[in-house]
């Protein structure tokens, strides 16, 4: 081991791996809300399974793309967050 | 007929003009017409970097109003046979042309020259709207930092939804000593993260800034690593297979001495 690492902190990592890390992480909430048809076409398909299993109220479903600090503290983290008001349980044995 | 290349970037200050410049001077040297276009009304530039400032007499904006044609407007380069310059007016806004005058005067032009290159405004809006509507291919600028990687990728999204598909990548302004120790993004990072092929890498050159100054780009000093980097770009554009090209890092001495303590160690 070269003597030069021991006294350079080495448990820091790279920035540039931070900066690649953000990125990606930033990136994915960006292209999300520019594109509306994203958004709306994976709407349309939550909305289908969960029809199925439970009848929703469809006019008040809400779907959106947030920024939330997670459990490990991470900032900044993308996180879909669903709002989807249940009308009554469907009862599947009956089918 | 020719082909209309946009150079934009979204973020300012990544070195769209000097991109335009270059190339644009280098394809010259391939001996191609070529007119660069500064579509950055309000905010004219690329005569500067061009060293062409002193003979503009009609602009952009007074060809689109009929107050000159097209052929007076046009400024040819001296130096370069087969260059010339469109340039921006400075004393109107970007909403003096309309996408539709834009589109008829580009179209004019690919009729005239080999290549059309648009140096494009920073930004999303109406000036970037019209710098491009003509253009049929895009070459997206970025630097090696994190705010103008995502601008670049906002700008890729725009380009797509305009239907310019599959634009390219020019990385400007590489460190390589700091992508060695880790603290820069690296090509591979950057291809990665925007999903797009690359164009070329331009090495942060302090030539840029004396070419500049002097108003003669880069591509006409042989000794120039960006300059080597920039004509190759515009080879690649001119549809020639030319290798990325690996340049030589200076180590700093404390890097040397690393070095030296790593070979001893083995």
């Amino acid at each position: 081991m070269s003597i030069f690492k021991w006294f350079t902190n080495n448990t820091a990592k790279k920035s540039k791996n931070v900066a690649k890390e953000r990125l990606q992480l930033v990136l994915i909430h960006d292209r999300a809300n520019s594109s509306p048809e994203f958004i709306d076409s994976l709407k349309n398909d939550i909305m289908e399974v969960i029809s199925k299993y439970i009848e929703i109220d469809e006019s008040s479903f809400n779907i959106e793309m947030v920024q939330t600090d997670d459990d490990t503290g991470a900032k900044g983290r993308p996180a879909l967050v669903a709002n989807i008001p249940i009308k009554k349980m469907k009862d599947r044995t009956r089918e | 007929m020719g082909k209309v290349i946009v150079i934009t970037s979204g973020k300012g200050g990544v070195g769209k003009t000097t991109a335009t410049a270059n190339i644009g001077t280098a394809l010259a040297k391939l001996e191609k017409t070529v007119v660069v276009v500064d579509a950055d009304i309000g905010l004219r530039n690329l005569d500067v970097v061009l060293g062409l400032e002193n003979r503009i007499v009609y602009d952009i904006v007074d060809v689109v109003e009929g107050v000159a044609r097209l052929r007076q407007a046009l400024i040819k380069d001296k130096k370069h046979q087969g260059l010339h310059l469109l340039p921006a007016a400075q004393t109107k806004d970007k909403n003096a042309i309309s996408p539709e005058q834009m589109k008829e005067l580009i179209g004019q032009l690919k009729e005239k020259f080999d290549y059309v290159l648009i140096d494009c405004p920073a930004g999303i809006e109406q000036g970037f709207k019209n710098a491009i509507v003509g253009a049929d291919e895009a070459v997206v600028v970025t630097t090696p930092e994190v705010s103008a990687v995502r601008d670049a990728d906002r700008i890729i999204g725009l380009l797509e939804a305009a239907e310019i598909h599959d634009p390219k990548l020019i990385i400007n302004r590489l460190r390589y000593d700091m992508v060695k120790r880790g603290d820069m993004m690296n090509t591979d990072d950057m291809l990665d993260i925007l999903a797009i092929d690359l164009l070329g890498v331009v090495p942060d050159d302090e030539s840029i800034v004396i070419s500049t100054n002097r108003g003669d780009p880069v591509v006409n000093q042989i000794a120039s690593m960006a300059g080597e980097s920039f004509r190759n770009i515009a080879r690649r554009i001119n549809g020639e297979n030319v290798p990325f090209e690996e340049f030589k890092i200076e180590l700093g001495f404390m890097e040397r001495v690393r070095g030296l303590f790593k070979i001893n160690s083995h």
